[in-house]
């Protein structure tokens, strides 16, 4: 019987009822008395000087406020990268100053060149269209192999060269490599491009600042994953302000997808504003700004190689990538293809050898960072093309190839630093190849052709490394930040609770699934707990929701200061029923003492707690509200086994998603219906990749797809219902609830589940193709086929 | 600026309106009405879909002037008269269609739209019908199913809670 309430129950989200009726409460809706309103003036072109910007005319217009450009914040710092590379020859990461408006370049389309405030939006837009602006022209650098090519042209002008970083990791001897290869029985080999995307979460930024002059504090709301993390970056590297006199609320967020994780120059520029103009000012990007603004995700070109021996098995792995980071460096870029990727690239196989080498390198497109996976989708990708074209090549059966180099003991130590503590990819394997009905895939297949389509199967493993941490091991790993995270549970003196909590809630239902954790710890009905999210003003610095690491993280704080709670509750119990707090038993919200009837109730605890009449003052202090900080001890490794059935129509290469089947480990689950709605809507996106989208760049550093209409998004026709499963639970062996964390599984395992399919159709239909580069649109797909 | 005057969830609303106003900016600003969401500036993303006359249109596609003396209903008027979810909007809440809840109330009046019209649409008219519909959280298939079930279709063999 499914539970009905508590863990492993799915109860409906509480968060719904207001936004199915139109009472979130969004940013954008927020408006402030008073406020004027922002527009950003962005460059048109890739890569320019300054040489005068002429702002007389706007500032004459109705309505304007000031107008502020480069040299307004050339004594501002500007946005700091949170994570400092090292580089293969023990070098620092070239990191350019990444200014708030451009300070005399241009360096990608959408960078912010002046902002004008007006009292209306209307008006401010209108005065930017009067702002001349003087520019001299620069090649655009958009390829990344010529970025690196010996004269081009350089983003940056005070860095040596496009290069940001030139990193090895895993086995760092390139002789030992070469002989493992040389040793081979087969060597697979492919190239290949990781789409650029758009993380396009359907809410656009918004950002509002304010500034009390009567206070000297100041507030930004904002849409973001994680407010303290905002709050940090922007006090402490750009504006200089006492963090303490800053407060800043995400409040509800219209999705992430980690695009909102970073810090941003229209944040920063809003709270500036805010004291400079005398009044709060407002920014909402359209989404024509959110496409050259937002931070992009994924752009990388790999070559990788894999070593067989004459059983197949993997005896090595190399693989060599060129990864995008774009003009500037996004909060997070320079860990996503370097520690975020690497060390993913062991995959479910018990592979002895990898090298990994990343060069990241600057380009005149906007940065690129972070976006649902970050790095883990890009290894996987790789990994599990190369395998199924090595079973092809040699004749196997990609699911025996698969199991036959399984992890299968744990923990297991990777050649690439990780130590996976649980999993058993046989076990999804299985599970996967009943809920795919492997078995009745040729009939399918017949049934297909008969109808002159070419039908494909396509698997593939994942393997997701989930609440990066701990703080000591990735702070020498080049993190500069810890990644811990925060909880506060504090109950009322009728019992009621609230949980203060650093992650943040943008679409995963924690207003839902955080309080069936306490309420099942304590045993009480859920509607007596809450949580309280996103607002650095009143929950504890947390750092937010981004790598599926919300409830193994801070779910894990939040358990441990519910434990603090219950201990302390005892002890009052004790006091109250005459007993010693090692007899007293919690369960159901009844404190019991151990082999007698007496009892008291929660509430007649919490009350005394708060009305300390009966009370030891002596040995405790009044009051029950409890912190804690969770620094975890490893990352979580999620795991799973997907599989893809396509229809290929061969007179016009149109691919259509038949099946789509996933088989996850997350561990223990808290709430089912959750975690299968994070990976259906993992699945929308890793398809999307596959089929759909691209953020496509001419030569001249314009942005192709920069609308909807360019940007091809997964639309409710282009997917299945998905057959997902979760029943192989191998919970995790380090924190408190055993869980593993489910938000990017989907993303990162559809991908090249989707591809391996397509490929298979079209070898089944005797064409002769290998590797198809995403978004496997009809154009690429009938090319490969008639080429 | 000129006053244009509607009807809005069934009461008479009125506001000032510049001539570019878009209907989604005159909910939103002047009615203060900000269950209508806007997601794009291209009319891609429904996130603003309202019901002009008893038929769906994007909000960001209008002239505020344009509705002057429409009946307009928003996500705002769809619940039930005791505040109560109605059938599609429990129906979301039932099958977890919704996540960050941004695209939710353009899903919902194109949902009611559609039901309207195809009492019982299948699972491909759905599909097709959402066209105009961008999520980026639930992948759709909880949004279809919870169509499905608020059409009084038995969704149990769909996979997933």
């Amino acid at each position: 019987m499914p539970k009905d309430n508590g863990i492993g129950a799915s109860p409906k989200r509480r968060e719904d009822v207001r936004f199915l009726t139109g009472a979130g409460n969004y940013t954008d809706d927020i408006n402030v008395h008073g406020q004027a309103h922002v527009h950003f003036l962005r460059a048109d072109v890739a890569h320019a000087t300054i040489n005068s910007i002429d702002t007389s005319a706007a500032e004459a217009m109705p309505g304007v406020v000031k107008i502020f450009t480069g040299a307004d914040f050339a004594e501002v710092g500007g946005i700091p990268c949170g994570w400092g590379v090292t580089d293969r020859h023990g070098n620092p990461q070239q990191e350019p100053r990444h200014p708030i408006i451009a300070d005399g370049t241009i360096r990608h389309v959408g960078e912010i060149v002046a902002a004008v405030v007006a009292d209306t939006p209307e008006q401010a837009r209108d005065a930017a269209e009067a702002i001349e602006l003087d520019l001299g022209d620069k090649p655009a650098v958009v390829d990344m192999a010529a970025a690196l090519g010996e004269g081009s042209t350089k983003v940056h002008e005070d860095l040596t060269s496009n290069l940001c970083y030139d990193w090895v990791f895993g086995n760092d001897d390139d002789a030992a490599v070469q002989a493992a290869f040389d040793s081979a029985a087969h060597v697979t080999t492919l190239e290949l491009v990781n789409n650029r995307l758009v993380a396009n979460p359907m809410e656009p930024r918004v950002a509002i600042g304010e500034y009390s002059r009567g206070t000297d504090e100041y507030t930004l709301h904002t849409t973001s994953q994680n407010p303290h993390v905002i709050r940090l970056l922007m006090c402490a590297f750009v504006l200089g302000l006492p963090e303490h006199k800053v407060r800043v609320v995400a409040p509800d967020v219209g999705g992430g997808f980690g695009s909102k994780i970073f810090h941003y120059a229209e944040e920063a520029f809003c709270t500036h504003a805010a004291k400079a103009c005398g009044r709060a000012v407002k920014w909402t990007s359209t989404r024509s700004e959110a496409f050259i603004s937002d931070a992009h995700g994924r752009d990388h070109v790999t070559k990788i190689e894999l070593a067989l021996d004459a059983d197949n098995n993997f005896t090595a792995l190399r693989t060599n990538t060129l990864a995008n980071m774009g003009a500037y460096l996004s909060t997070f870029s320079t860990s996503v293809p370097s520690y975020l990727h690497g060390t993913l690239m062991a995959g479910n196989y018990k592979t002895p050898v990898i090298q990994v080498n990343v060069k990241t390198v600057f380009t005149n497109t906007v940065p690129v960072d972070a976006y649902r996976g970050a790095g883990r989708p890009e290894a996987t990708f790789q990994l599990e093309r190369v395998i199924d074209k090595a079973a092809r090549e040699l004749g196997a059966d990609p699911i025996a190839l698969r199991r036959q180099n399984f992890i299968s003991e744990f923990p297991y130590e990777t050649p690439v630093a990780l130590t996976y503590d649980t999993g058993d990819y046989v076990a999804t394997m299985d599970k996967l190849e009943a809920v795919a009905d492997v078995a009745g895939f040729a009939a399918r297949r017949a049934a297909s052709e008969a109808k002159g389509r070419l039908r494909g199967f396509g698997v593939n493993c994942y393997i997701e490394a989930c609440g990066i941490a701990p703080s000591n091991i990735v702070g020498m790993l080049g993190a500069r930040a810890g990644l811990y995270d925060a909880a506060t549970v504090r109950v009322n003196a009728t019992g009621t609770i609230s949980v203060f909590v650093g992650a943040h809630s943008h679409g995963q239902g924690h207003e839902t699934s955080f309080p069936q954790v306490v309420a099942d710890m304590i045993g009480i009905d859920e509607s007596m707990v809450d949580i309280v999210h996103g607002d650095t003003g009143r929950v504890p610095f947390g750092m937010g929701t981004y790598g599926s690491r919300s409830i193994a993280v801070c779910g894990s704080a939040m358990v441990r200061a519910t434990e603090k709670i219950i201990a302390k509750a005892k002890k009052i119990a004790a006091h109250l029923m005459e007993a010693s707090d090692a007899d007293i038993e919690l369960k159901d919200g009844q404190f019991t003492v151990a082999g007698t009837d007496k009892s008291v109730a929660w509430g007649d605890v919490t009350l005394t707690a708060y009305v300390p009449h009966n009370y030891p003052l002596e040995e405790l202090e009044p009051g029950l509200e409890e912190t804690a900080f969770y620094d975890p001890a490893n990352f979580t490794y999620p795991s799973g086994a997907y599989a893809c059935e396509v229809e290929v129509d061969p007179d016009t290469g149109k691919v259509s998603i038949e099946r789509f089947s996933a088989a996850d480990d997350f561990g223990n689950i808290i709430n089912p219906m959750i975690v299968d709605g994070q990976v259906h809507g993992g699945l929308g996106q890793g398809i999307g990749q596959a089929l759909l989208e691209n953020a496509a760049y001419d030569a001249d550093g314009q942005l192709l797809s920069a609308s909807f209409m360019d940007y091809a998004m997964p639309r409710a026709d282009d997917v299945p219902f998905y057959q997902v499963d979760h029943s192989c639970q191998t919970p995790c062996t380090h924190n408190p609830l055993g869980v593993k964390g489910c938000g990017e599984a989907g993303a990162i395992g559809s991908p090249p589940a989707v591809v391996n399919a397509v490929i298979d159709a079209l070898q089944s239909g005797g064409k002769d193709v290998t590797h198809i580069d995403m978004p496997l649109s009809p154009a690429r797909v009938w090319a490969a086929m008639n080429g | 600026m000129a006053k244009v005057s509607m009807t809005v969830n069934g009461k008479a609303a009125s506001g000032e309106a510049e001539g570019r106003m878009l209907l989604s900016s005159f909910l939103r600003e002047e009615l203060g009405l900000t269950g209508t969401h806007v997601g794009c500036d291209t009319s891609q993303c429904g996130a603003c879909v309202v019901h002009v006359d008893g038929k769906a249109v994007k909000a960001c596609t209008m002239l505020a002037m344009e509705a002057e003396g429409s009946e307009v209903s928003t996500i705002e008027g769809q619940a039930n008269a005791d505040g109560s979810l109605n059938v599609i909007q429990q129906a979301f809440q039932d099958h977890h269609g919704l996540q960050c809840g941004f695209c939710t109330p353009g899903m919902v009046m194109s949902a009611a739209a559609l039901l309207k019209d195809n009492p019982k649409p299948s699972e491909a008219e759905i599909r097709h019908y959402l066209e105009g519909n961008l999520c980026r959280c639930t992948g759709y298939h909880n949004i279809v199913k919870a169509i499905m079930a608020a059409s009084g279709q038995d969704v149990s063999s769909i996979a997933a809670e």
